[in-house]
């Protein structure tokens, strides 16, 4: 297990970069994460997606898929997919610091 | 210059209901990990595409050699259902019915809202052009989200660079 400094906090990552301990994230690393994922700014559509998962992945013990998403935060999969372009499933996933989601759809 | 993205493209040219999901399946798997979408429909693939066609897809038991009893919830990996009984009036209706309710068990939706979800996502879809003739359709046949009907020849010139999948 590696560890990695995002936003002035050091945290635990795995081999692909994605947070182990959801309990560490802050806003401030989702920012971060945003950003390296080329996602300048977080607007109030991206809170809500990252909310959702949060919560779902509490919830659930998983990181909730796009369909799932999609269902459960009240966005369109072309919302999700222009939120979150090139690419949703993985940059949700870490931007919410939660592991690569499981499932196929 | 911006670097070049990653292309995959499938060609479907099955209409049998499990023959429907590979593409979608890993079109969306693909999509969601920010790798260019294009699916060309051919054959009897063109069923995943038009309106008629695409929610009443079956699965036909008859010459299935994986169709077991398994199926249907029975634990014998090896126990057929006999050809004979696939045959009788209702069998692929029953069929299709066990595939689907599966499917639904795990959140997979129907064909037609599969790939809607892929053209939302960005997938690219087209429609065989010696298929489109031979079945005599026309574009107004085929969902929203087909772009148009083109030439094998016009496909190849689109998949440049692309991993082409046949299903």
């Amino acid at each position: 297990m590696t560890t990695k400094t995002i936003a002035g906090k050091t945290v635990q990552v795995n081999e692909e970069g994605f947070m182990t301990a959801p309990a560490e994230w802050t806003k401030d690393i989702a920012v971060e994460i945003a950003k390296e994922e080329g996602i300048a700014e977080l607007t109030p559509a991206h809170w809500k997606v990252i909310e959702f998962c949060r919560q779902d992945a509490a919830a659930s013990g998983k990181t909730p898929t796009l369909r799932r998403i999609t269902a459960g935060a009240g966005v369109t999969t072309k919302e999700l997919f222009a939120l979150f372009p090139k690419g949703p499933a993985k940059k949700v996933a870490r931007i919410s610091g939660l592991g690569k989601p499981e499932g196929c759809v | 210059m911006a670097e070049e993205n990653r292309k995959v493209a499938f060609i479907c040219s099955k209409g049998d209901l499990d023959m429907a999901y590979p593409a979608l399946v890993m079109g969306w798997a693909a999509l969601g990990n920010g790798i260019d979408v294009t699916i060309f429909f051919t054959f009897w693939g063109m069923d995943m595409i038009r309106k008629t066609r695409q929610d009443h897809l079956e699965l036909a038991p008859v010459a299935n050699t994986s169709m077991k009893l398994s199926m249907m919830g029975i634990k014998a990996d090896n126990a057929g259902i006999p050809n004979i009984m696939g045959m009788l009036p209702g069998m692929t209706a029953f069929a299709t019915k066990l595939m689907k309710d599966k499917m639904a068990k795990l959140q997979v939706p129907p064909i037609g809202e599969y790939l809607q979800m892929l053209v939302d996502g960005g997938a690219k879809l087209y429609a065989c052009k010696m298929s489109v003739d031979m079945f005599d359709l026309k574009k107004e046949d085929f969902v929203d989200g087909v772009i148009d009907i083109v030439t094998a020849s016009d496909f190849m010139d689109m998949v440049e660079g692309a991993q082409v999948i046949f299903i």
